[in-house]
């Protein structure tokens, strides 16, 4: 026994392939070095999204635009929710602005495995590299509507509404990270998952949307009082949206506090992930 | 420090056989409560006896497996359908896991199983460069170095910046293979599926795995192509049901393969893809060598034949009936044909139902793939059909006196001549 350890040693083994590996071992370094075709991923996202396409990047724009305005004319002035005196347009447009980055992050991370079948089946490289890329691709469509955000901004504060943008605007990287991180967290459990129950793929597209109601996206915290209330707290989004809203636009009835329950969700989300990940990219072919 | 680079050790992977899971959650907890209740399966198949056991059927994909490679060694894994070949190549590509045994490998592992993966068909040719030299684990800084050479051998300059969706396939297929071929790696593991495509492509792809393997670095090729594998590597594998039958010097193995495939009917052609009406059928058709057994291999040189089963409803004798067998090669080139109104006048009146044969004294063809399709009619009227119904392997064989054979691209068969002085 200690010889074939010794020779085991002795010889200098770059790879070894065994059937399982232990539940901690998570080889991120090996998604390290294929940094290169994570960037390759992100960069065929952007590119191939708009090829053969009339308007290009364009679309990145017109989509938020039309929800907020369909928002703004339906929860605005049919419904008549409270936007905390803001201008409605300016309050759904931030906070459609945020959504959407965390709910394509979802949606589009929780079809890794199903939606790649053909790729891993054919190559490996580290299955980490998909999701994360696409995380990071929806980074710059999350920016491309933060502009048109900002745009809006300023041209409502130059025609003198009252929206305050403070110093709180510094922390928008952080809130962006923790968002990465629910998604990317949230959508490898999903993806995991559909190796073998592929109706919950279905369940994302629908929970994502019954969740955006249960964020104050369409309506402030503020709004929000009685026995409905806990749930909305204890939804990680609602921080998230809620700083957005009180750094960019002055109002909010939450304290910045809150962040860290998110951040701290976050971590567990995508710890969790990760694991069940990890577990289900060795075996996952021959389910799928 | 040995010279092995892969070391494979007691490899086993294990299949659950039949339907996984129900497929959704609901299925699946359905069935954990009639499970728990004692009451039978309530997925289980209509007329499908539930024993209570199903859910443990296993199937041993590979079984103890264990061999070694040495640097600069080129080895091939033959082996019929199911024999775990492509199991193996699976683990070795780290696109699934063993069941358990290990494999050991030093140096960078590049497995081709497949040209072209993750291409993606909007993005130019030289986008997909970089993209697929990503995928197959290239540093960017690696492909703007190798570039030039790719592009180079794969012979579409004029079209690099075009979308790969308006390419032909020839040449998705070439500047797929291009960016293949760059990769180098220390090991190099092939499917067979690159060794099809255009008789130009399949060249230069043989050409470059022996160069690959001449360089001192190692090559595993998975091959059903008999004359492929015997080209290129020294030592082959033989593989039946998940285990090691055989392995060795390749013309050993090879031997051994055939001679494995004698008593197996696995080669009788699918008789299922019948598209005509009419009567007789095919019931059987086979490839027999120069003994009269069946095989799915043939030494060029050798006599062979094929023996063609036929069967009719009808008890009344058969009118004029006339049965051709075509080969075509790889490129799907019809290249023989032995038709029976060629060569004979009496193929009258034939009882219903019997054996058609048709021999070939001295097989002309050159080692390599082949597709024999088969038409059988009777008094003029077509009354069965096979399109490439049976594939068989051609392998150097001993055609001239001397044993030797001419070089591939002079010529596409042997004939039998002579050369004498005269003064």
């Amino acid at each position: 026994m200690t010889t074939e350890l010794k020779t085991t040693e002795q010889e200098n083994w770059s790879l070894v392939i065994r059937p399982q590996r232990a539940w901690w071992d998570l080889h991120l370094g090996d998604l390290w070095r294929y940094r290169d075709l994570v960037w390759m991923f992100v960069w065929r996202d952007f590119v191939a999204y708009y090829k053969q396409t009339i308007l290009g990047p364009l679309w990145y724009l017109i989509q938020p635009i039309l929800t907020t305005v369909v928002f703004t004319v339906i929860f605005g002035n049919i419904a008549q929710l409270s936007t905390d005196g803001l201008p409605p347009f300016l309050f759904y447009l931030a906070g459609n602005t945020v959504w959407t980055y965390f709910s394509a992050s979802l949606t589009s991370t929780s079809n890794t495995f199903t939606g790649n079948a053909g790729l891993f089946g054919k190559v490996y490289f580290p299955r980490l590299a998909m999701p994360v890329s696409v995380v990071i691709s929806q980074v710059i469509s999350f920016g491309i509507r933060f502009f048109v955000f900002l745009g809006f901004l300023f041209y409502f504060m130059a025609s003198g509404a009252d929206v305050r943008p403070n110093w709180w605007i510094l922390i928008l990287p952080v809130l962006l990270f923790i968002m990465a991180g629910l998604g990317l967290g949230s959508g490898i459990i999903v993806s995991s998952l559909t190796t073998k129950y592929r109706d919950l793929q279905q369940l994302v597209t629908f929970g994502v949307q019954l969740l955006m109601y249960g964020t104050p996206v369409i309506y402030p915290l503020s709004s929000i009082t009685g026995g409905w209330r806990w749930l909305i707290l204890a939804n990680p989004m609602t921080p998230v949206v809620e700083v957005f809203r009180l750094a960019f636009l002055g109002v909010s009835a939450m304290s910045p506090v809150y962040l860290l329950y998110s951040l701290a969700f976050m971590v567990l989300v995508l710890l969790i992930g990760v694991l069940i990940f990890n577990r289900v990219e060795n075996n996952f072919m021959d389910t799928v | 420090m040995s010279n092995t680079v892969i070391s494979v050790e007691n490899l086993s992977k294990t299949y659950r056989l039949g339907v996984i899971g129900t497929g959704t959650f609901f299925g699946d907890l359905n069935r954990w409560w009639a499970r728990k209740l004692g009451k039978p399966d309530p997925y289980a198949k209509i007329g499908e006896v539930d024993h209570g056991n199903r859910f443990g059927e296993t199937i041993r994909a590979l079984d103890n497996v264990s061999f070694a490679l040495q640097q600069g060694e080129a080895l091939g894994i033959i082996g019929r359908n199911g024999a775990g070949k492509s199991t193996l190549l699976k683990i070795l590509s780290r696109v699934t896991a063993p069941t358990s045994g290990e494999v050991k490998v030093k140096g960078r592992i590049a497995s081709l199983l497949e040209v072209g993966t993750g291409f993606h068909p909007e993005l130019t040719g030289r986008e997909n460069i970089y993209l697929n030299g990503a995928i197959l684990g290239m540093s960017r800084a690696e492909v703007n170095r190798k570039l030039d050479e790719i592009v180079d051998f794969s012979g579409v300059e004029k079209f690099i910046d075009t979308p790969v969706k308006r390419y032909s396939s020839g040449m998705y297929v070439r500047l797929a293979f291009a960016v293949a071929a760059h990769l180098e790696p220390e090991i190099l593991v092939v499917d067979e599926v690159l060794a099809v495509g255009d008789a130009e492509f399949q060249k230069k792809c043989l050409g470059k795995m022996s160069d690959v393997a001449s360089g001192g670095r190692t090559v595993l090729f998975v091959s059903h192509n008999l004359a492929a594998v015997s080209n290129l590597c020294q030592t082959a594998i033989l593989m039946d049901k998940g285990r090691i039958l055989h392995s060795g010097e390749t013309e050993g193995v090879v031997f051994k393969y055939m001679n494995l495939n004698k008593d197996a009917n696995s080669f009788t052609a699918d008789l299922r893809n019948v598209q005509i009406s009419g009567e007789p059928k095919f019931t059987s058709i086979n490839v027999l060598n120069s003994r009269r057994e069946p095989v799915d291999a043939v030494f060029s040189g050798e006599s062979m034949s094929v023996e063609l089963g036929y069967a009719s409803t009808r008890t009344n004798p058969l009118g004029q009936v006339s049965a051709s067998a075509i080969f075509s090669n790889e490129l799907g080139e019809n290249v023989i044909c032995c038709w029976s109104d060629l060569v004979s006048f009496n193929f009258k009146n034939l009882p219903s139902s019997g054996k058609l044969i048709c021999e070939i004294p001295k097989l002309p063809l050159l080692p390599g793939r082949y597709h024999i399709s088969f038409n059988l009619v009777v008094d003029k009227r077509t009354t069965d059909k096979l399109h490439q119904g049976i594939a068989i392997n051609v392998i150097e064989g001993r055609f001239f006196p001397t044993g030797k054979i001419p070089p591939r691209k002079l010529g596409m068969f042997y004939v039998e001549h002579d050369w004498k002085y005269h003064e």
